[in-house]
């Protein structure tokens, strides 16, 4: 280039005077308006289109420490802003809904253990409901409220792994280890309750396994106490951060009708002022009888997502020592348990329940054997996923973490 | 009708199946009702009309599920829709029967936008095509899937 002399053919070659003079009076054309629309709009087109190339697509995914799990966001970024966003899933799909079908339904218990790993009992749960609707058959007492006991030690602890997750997406480790030491207790509750830390397989079509020891009696009460206390500490460390502040507080915005209308359920649903719980407005077992509030805030950003969360671990030491309060009134010779049959009537039933991440839902079509026609799964991670691209939208790029880790994924009941 | 926060009231059901047989008739079959839930039976050629009256009308504002169910003579699609507001908790429940030889049902995807992945799973895994969705394509199964596996033709080890 340099060698022939000539040096208008190379990149940083000078324009001549007429071409600066051309486009110059390009632009005098465009701001007098002297193109018509048409014109303006192919102007508008070309650079649009050359503008495209900027844009780039980014897998982040299976493998990426934002996902906690095994799940896929492809994104487009336009320099540091997301435009565009398709999430992948699927990676663990092992067709639960089918294997049910060859199994018999007490079978099934275990396996919906497997649903989710952070909150297990609450799919236990929800399936022995399902059949129990079924086959018409009214638990005792003592087992509704020794379920919700449970539910709500699930909600915690899948709670607190969520806020520990938070810690590490943000770089706080030490949000990571007080949130996993304090969920360290709730599972030693789960231990004293039925002998398991995780896949705990405890409630039964009829009831539960076995009644409250005495070491869970006095524990739990314990338990929660020293838990109402520390999660102040926690709450102070990340409310007093601005770090925190600035990465959450507006970041995920959607309004409430987009929010209903893609499905969104749980606790990001009450951060974005949808007012519902199934606990509360379509109340199961005896969560009419308790006494507990529903945190809902209209924000609809990062922030409001955590404060519900937050909020509703307070809740749930609140159910659980209105809860047990109940379970002594009963007694310890109050029947726990009754005998199901083991052929479920043919017809269709479902269950709801408020899972700790959202909605979660079965639908049984049994046909009089003892295995179910078709049990159908409602995920709420499901759905809640597929709203990921209105969630990330004109956020950064570095916003992404915070504001998916607000739907707390789990990928066990996702891909089911 | 409004979007005022209601209380429930046990003559919920008996209003949304009114609010139902008064816009269509005997072309919306009522089979049941129990608390908070309400079970219809409607046809292919008004699912897509039914779910927008119920959402346009009445304000149920969520999608909760959308399922298959094969029942070997024929498939079904089942739809729970659900209320947030002025019949907050409230379950309705539209099955639809399809025949088998010609499995295509109208997308309620453009009414809910968290219809979306519930079509796509059924479709991947009943083989039910919802006519006017955007995007159908295999969410869960590999891409190189060319059977459905969730139908009642497809037996699992054990299950002759």
């Amino acid at each position: 280039m340099m060698a022939d002399g000539s040096g208008k053919e190379g990149a940083g070659a000078e324009p001549t005077r007429a071409q600066v003079d051309a486009e110059q009076e390009f632009d005098r054309a465009i701001v007098e308006g002297k193109f018509d629309s048409v014109d303006m709009r192919k102007v508008l087109d070309a650079e649009g289109g050359v503008m495209d190339m900027d844009k780039m697509w980014i897998t982040m995914g299976p493998q990426h420490p934002f996902s906690h799990g095994l799940w896929t966001l492809i994104i487009q970024a336009d320099g540091e802003i997301v435009t565009d966003a398709i999430p992948i899933v699927g990676y663990l799909h092992r067709g639960w809904e089918k294997e049910t079908e060859n199994r018999t339904y007490p079978k099934i218990i275990p396996m919906a253990d497997r649903l989710c790993y952070a909150a297990s009992m609450t799919y236990t749960h929800l399936y022995c409901m399902t059949v129990e609707k079924a086959l018409d058959l009214e638990i005792p007492e003592k087992a509704k409220y020794i379920r919700i006991v449970a539910d709500e030690i699930n909600r915690l602890q899948s709670h607190l792994m969520w806020l520990a997750a938070v810690g590490t997406d943000m770089g706080n480790f030490t949000i990571f280890l007080w949130a996993s030491r304090e969920r360290e207790f709730w599972m030693d509750m789960n231990i004293r309750l039925c002998g398991a830390r995780m896949t705990t397989n405890y409630p039964r079509i009829g009831g539960v396994r076995n009644d409250t020891p005495d070491i869970f009696d006095r524990d739990i009460i314990r338990c929660t106490e020293h838990f109402e206390k520390m999660i102040w500490e926690i709450i102070g460390l990340i409310d007093n951060s601005s770090i925190y502040q600035s990465r959450m507080v507006g970041t995920g915005i959607i309004t409430r009708e987009q929010c209903a209308n893609l499905g969104i359920t749980g606790p990001a649903a009450r951060g974005t002022g949808v007012d519902f719980d199934a606990r509360r407005d379509d109340p199961y077992d005896n969560y009419d009888k308790v006494g507990f509030e529903v945190p809902v805030l209209t924000a609809g950003d990062s922030y409001a997502r955590y404060v519900v969360r937050m909020e509703e671990m307070l809740q749930s030491c609140i159910i659980i020592k209105d809860a047990m309060q109940k379970i002594q009134a009963l007694g310890k010779n109050s029947p726990y348990r009754l005998k199901a049959p083991s052929r479920v009537p043919a017809g269709r039933h479902f269950g709801r329940i408020e899972d700790c991440r959202g909605e979660a839902m079965m639908y049984l079509v049994s046909d009089g054997t003892d295995k179910p026609y078709r049990l159908k799964v409602r995920s709420p991670i499901f759905i809640n996923v597929s709203a990921s691209k209105p969630l990330v939208q004109g956020c950064r790029i570095a916003d992404i973490p915070v504001i998916m880790a607000m739907i707390d994924m789990c990928l066990g009941e996702t891909d089911r | 009708m409004g979007m005022e926060i209601r209380e429930y009231s046990d003559s919920w059901e008996r209003e949304v199946s009114d609010a139902l047989s008064g816009r269509f008739g005997a072309a919306v079959e009522i089979a049941g009702s129990e608390v908070r839930r309400l079970f219809t039976k409607a046809s292919r050629d008004n699912i897509h009309d039914v779910c927008r009256f119920l959402h346009d009308e009445l304000n149920f504002e969520h999608c909760a599920i959308v399922m298959g169910v094969d029942m070997v003579d024929y498939m079904q699609v089942v739809y729970v829709i659900e209320n947030y507001t002025n019949f907050r908790g409230l379950l309705v429940e539209i099955t639809v029967d399809i025949q088998n030889d010609d499995l295509h049902i109208p997308t309620v995807s453009d009414i809910w936008g968290g219809a979306n992945w519930h079509e796509r799973e059924t479709w991947e895994l009943f083989g039910i095509v919802f006519d006017g969705h955007t995007n159908l394509k295999r969410l869960l199964t590999p891409d190189t899937y060319e059977f459905f596996p969730f139908r009642k033709s497809y037996k699992l080890r054990g299950q002759e």
